[in-house]
Order: structure tokens, then sequence, then C-alpha cells
């Protein structure tokens, strides 16, 4: 997991970082059929169009999946029904199941504020609070109901930072606003930020897509740490990335419908080794391989 | 290429000649001399205002002393210290913002951050008209519903002319700015931090009231002042409905919260004064006349404070959102 990104050829297998550790202790209870997050035939729709269809998968705990696909796919569509943060998209509607540890979050007696503190998100581009870099943390914290007293409080905000491999860095400057850091440390501090509000699954989309090569390995390096405590799902366009980090990878695609409508499918959902190295579907290989248009 | 169309060069440089462009010159005369003519306007308003205050304050009866720190203005007995008239305006200015600070902050947060779509193409609009019904009507209110609405309710304590009656409805009258300018401000926050928000399982309400409205407080804040200035320059409702007397006091005598600031009685404003005054048969040159200027003055000052304080405020703003 050291290694350097490789910039010119999708990853052999031998460089992705110890892909089954994760799927190890999780192999039992995914094989038994239950995964942190499960969907089952999810289509979503903005307004009338069909953005993803017939999204059936299984997400195991603690371990990283990996959202791959071609622009437009529904990547983040699917992200972002998994913890109802479509909700915030008025055309949004979902069918079909989405269930956390087997109960379905679309159930009408579900309040999606409940999924979204046990399902954080982190997003494509750094969103600090115009707040203090401690306040950033402190906020989702004290909004999760934390009830401990201000030194509770400090070592929260310091094991936070500290897990989000940020503490060196801003441990002298705490009061100072969010936004004062570069790009990468504000992704750390989103990243913290989540973590701070101790949630079960971590969706990220495109959490490096701004950065840099060595703050995007900062970042994989703890995600690979977080795996340990938490499951973590991540959209990337960043094949290596997926290849680097990631237990299993699906890959989604855009077809064009009937209508005429771009709607977004799930051609495979497998064990990142396999996915890149011996692709089920024609579509997968013709994406890894870079001959897709 | 310019090698291959070297023969052409000496057309080029004709080509690339300047063109009269009379039309285009006109526009930017005629917008030249449309600005020219607001700012000579203002400086025309400015020299009147000073020159007539200094006939003011050149008068025998009056001193700056007097004028500033006087607490009794009774032009007939030759006392004309402001003090009266700025509580008169400060008193309704503050009951206009308990008034719609509260009233357009929560119609701010509602619009921008509850109101579906349809909602709110429909109820801004609507919002909007109520800053055209003219300031009278709204004086009217105040006299026929207002003050008889209080005093039903607190009794005859409370005078046929009161500030709180003036207050309330010069309150309800800057709603719709406050209300606008803080939505504006709230619809400037990026949507990004309301997904952190949400994305940390921040409730609607958390959300709008911790993060939106403290990232959106600078603008906010500017909108309030502005909405202040406003209410202090604001003159047909406080003329009608908290009376002509100026509320002369004594700070050794009376008691602040008995008299001086009670929201029961009348009190006349700035505005108040010079709208009556200026209407009134009274001839040039006497100091009474020339007392409207002072006071003119003095609100200018007063509002251009206003204004430049709420300028500030958004320079503030623009710079944490860069
Ligand atoms: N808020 C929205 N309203 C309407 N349509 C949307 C909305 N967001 C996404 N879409 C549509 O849904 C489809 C999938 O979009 P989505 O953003 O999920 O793709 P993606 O795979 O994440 O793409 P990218 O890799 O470019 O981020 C696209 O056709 C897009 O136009
Ligand atoms: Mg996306």
């Amino acid at each position: 997991m050291t290694d350097t990104p490789d910039a010119t050829v999708v990853t052999p297998p031998t460089t992705v970082p110890n892909p089954g550790s994760g799927a190890a202790e999780s192999g039992t209870s995914s094989a038994q059929g239950t995964g942190v997050i499960e969907t089952e035939n999810m289509d979503v729709f903005y307004g009338d169009f069909k953005a993803v269809a017939d999204v059936t998968m299984k997400f195991a705990f603690n371990e990283i999946s990996a959202l791959i696909g071609p622009s437009g796919c529904g990547k983040s569509t699917v992200l972002r029904a998994l913890n109802r943060m479509n909700d915030l998209i008025p055309s949004a509607r979902v069918d079909g199941e989405v269930r956390y540890h087997g109960a379905n979050i679309y159930d009408p007696s579900v309040d999606p504020v409940e999924i979204r503190r046990r399902i954080g998100m982190v997003f494509q581009k750094p969103n600090p609070f115009p707040k203090s870099i401690y306040d950033n943390i402190a906020w989702g914290a004290k909004i999760n109901g934390f009830k401990g007293s201000k030194s509770d409080m400090r070592d929260l905000v310091q094991g936070a930072l500290e897990q989000a491999a940020l503490w060196d860095e801003v441990k002298d400057k705490l009061t100072e606003s969010g936004l004062s850091l570069s790009g990468g440390q504000q992704q750390r501090l989103c990243i913290a930020r989540a973590i701070a509000t101790q949630p079960d699954v971590i969706l990220m989309d495109e959490p490096c897509s701004a950065l840099d090569p060595i703050a995007t390995l900062r970042i994989e390096e703890l995600m690979l740490e977080l795996k340990e405590n938490y499951s973590i799902i991540i959209v990337t366009h960043n094949m290596q990335q997926a290849a680097r980090v990631s237990g299993k990878t699906a890959f989604f695609n855009v077809e064009l419908d009937t209508t005429g409508q771009r709607t977004g499918y799930l051609v495979e959902f497998s064990p990142t080794d396999e996915l890149f190295t011996s692709p089920r579907m024609k579509a997968t290989e013709d994406y890894i391989t870079g001959r897709f248009g | 290429m310019s090698t291959e169309r070297g023969v052409h060069d000496a057309d080029m440089a004709r080509q690339l000649a300047r063109k009269p462009r009379r039309f285009e010159r006109l526009i930017v005369g005629s917008l030249f001399i449309a600005g020219a003519i607001s700012i000579a306007i203002t400086i025309g308003i400015l020299w009147e205002l000073g020159s007539e205050s200094l006939l003011f304050f050149l008068d025998d009866d009056v001193t700056l002393g007097k004028f500033f720190f006087s607490t009794e203005w009774s032009p007939q007995a030759g006392s004309f210290g402001i003090w009266p008239l700025i509580l008169g305006t400060m008193l309704i200015t503050v009951i206009a913002l308990l008034v719609a600070i509260p009233v357009g902050l929560s119609a701010a947060i509602y619009l921008s951050e509850y109101a579906s779509p349809r909602v709110r193409n429909f109820l801004k609009p609507v919002l909007e008209i109520l800053v055209g019904i003219p300031t009278v009507v709204f004086g009217f209110f105040a006299l026929t519903f207002m003050t008889p609405l209080l005093r039903s309710i607190f009794g005859s304590q409370v005078g046929f002319f009161n500030v709180l009656s003036a207050g309330i409805v010069v309150g309800l009258l800057i709603v719709p700015l406050v209300s606008s300018l803080a939505e504006d401000a709230m619809a400037a926050v990026p949507d990004s931090l309301r997904q952190a928000s949400y994305g940390l399982g921040a409730s609607r309400l958390e959300t709008s009231l911790r993060v939106v409205v403290p990232a959106a407080l600078s603008g906010i804040a500017a909108g309030v002042v502005v909405a202040m200035s406003r209410a202090v320059g604001e003159t047909m409702v406080v003329t009608l409905a908290s009376g002509a007397s100026p509320r002369n006091f004594s700070l050794a005598d009376d008691s602040l919260f008995g008299y001086i600031l009670s929201p029961f009685e009348g009190a006349q404003t700035m505005t108040g004064y010079i709208a009556i005054t200026a209407s009134g048969d009274i001839s040039y040159d006497t100091i009474d006349y020339n007392s409207i200027f002072a006071i003119g003055l003095t609100l200018f000052v007063i509002t251009l404070g206003l204004n430049s304080l709420s300028r500030r405020i958004v320079k503030r703003f623009r710079q944490e959102y860069e």
C-alpha cells in the first residue's frame, strides 16, 4: 500500500493491498447473506427520469467497497441513495429496497436523520464549515447528542483528528477557521468530522478528486486504517485507487434504453482483484482496459 | 501565417484602426451625465442642509452645546435640544427592530430552507408587494387598528399617540426588507454546507439555525442595518401614530423606565418634526425653519453612518467565502 501510484497501467493484482483482509473477518457474515447495507432491485428516479435501474448489491462489514464507472452512470446517485441524502433533492425518488442492518431505510416510519447519523458522508469537494477547526469536529458530535464534559470533547476532537492523520498539522491552530487549511487538509478535516460522530458506515464520493497524489495517498492510507472499525463505500474515477484500497469493486455502466433515456445499471460487483484481472463481463473489461468511449 | 500574407500588411493596419463608434459614445456620454446628475443632486442636498443648518447654529438662541446636550425641544420657548427627538426615533426604531428581526428572520428561514419552490415563488412576490403599500396606509393602520388593539390589551395607560403602536407598525413595514435581504444572504450560503450538515445527521432545523444562519450572519446583519436606517427615516407612520409632541425629559427628575423610555406615551421623532414643521405655515429664515435643516443633517449623518456600517459588514461577509 506504500507503492507509488502507477500512472499508466491499470494496476495488476499484485499491488492490490491485502485484498481479502477485510473480507476475511466478514466473510462468514456475508456468506450468510447479511451485509451492512444491501440494496434490492433499487431504482432511483429524478422526476420521470430513471437515473439508475435495478441495483441489487450487498456491502460487507468492515470492508472498503469501490464504485467505478463512466461519468453519468449514477455512482453518486447510488451512493446518495444509501443514506437518504437524495431526500435533499426534491425530484429524487427511490424504488425497491435499501436495507441497513436488515431494516429498510425507505420505510415510511424511518427517520432519515437517524440514518445519516449512522451512515456518514464525505463529499467530493471538501466542505468544512466556516467555523474553527475545533468546532468543525465538535459540532457534529454535539448534534449527535454528545453529552460529555469539555475535556471529553477535547479528547474526542483530538482522537478524530489523529485518526484522520491531521492532528500534528493542526494541533497548534485549532481555533483557526477550517477554511484556512489546504484542500487536502480540509478533506481530512471533513473525514475527521465524519468520524467524530461515530458512524457505522462512511460513504465517500470521489474524496480525492480535488487532491494532489501525496494527499491522495494519505487519504488512501487513512481509509485502510479506518476499515478496521468502519465499513466504507467509495466512489472513484481512479481505477488505481479502487485497486489499491478496495476489497470489492462494483462497475456501473450507462446505456440508452428503448425510450432514449440514459439509465445506469450495475454490471458486476466482484472482489477487486478478480474484477481487474478476470472481469466477468465484456463491458467491464472494455472499461478497465480503456477501450471505452 | 503572417509571412504568407505579408502582402496584406498595409491593409491590416487599416482594418485594425479605431472606428468612430459615434452611437456608442453617445450612450456612454448620456450614462455619464445621468451619473453626474445624481451626484450633483446629492451635493446640492448636502449644501442646502449644511448652509441652512449653519444659519441655525449661528442664531443667538442656539449653541452647539445646547443642541447636542439639552433634553428639551420646545421651539416656541427657544429650546433646541435634539435629544427628545432622537429619543422618539430611537424608541420607535428599537421597537420596530424587535418586531422585524424575529418575524423577518423567521420568514427568511422558512422561505430559504423550508418552502418548496412553488410556495417560495408564490410568497416572495407577495412579501414584495407589501413594500409597495404607501406608508400612509400603514400610518392609518397604526392609528385605527394597532392603537385601539393595544389599548384593549394594556388599558388606558396607552396614550392615543404612542410609540409602541408606531414602532410595531414600522416594524411590520420593514419586515419584507429584513426577510428579503436575509433570504438573499442565506441563499448565498453554498449548498455544500447544508449537505455537510445533513450528512452528519443534523435535522433541518439544526441545519438552518446552526449552519446556514451563522454562515449568513454578516449578510443578515447588513440587512438588519439597512432596515434600521429605513426605520429611522420612516415619517408617515410616526407622524400619524406617535404624535407631535417631543418627549422632553430631565434625566434628574424623570424616571428612566417610567417616563423616559415608556412605550405607551407618544414622542415626536426627527422625521415627524420635519414633516409637521415644514408643512405648517412658517416663514423662511426663522429659527424654526432653519431648525429642520439641522435635524435633517443629523438624520443624514445617522443614516449615512448606518449604511456605511452595513457596507462594512457586507464586505467582511464577501471575504469569508472567497
Ligand atoms: N439533482 C439531479 N437532478 C436531476 N438529475 C440528476 C441529478 N443528479 C444527477 N442527475 C442525473 O442522474 C444521472 C447520474 O448522475 P450521477 O451524478 O449519479 O452520475 P455519476 O456516476 O456520479 O457521474 P460522475 O462520475 O460524473 O460524478 C445523470 O444523468 C445526471 O444527469
Ligand atoms: Mg458523481
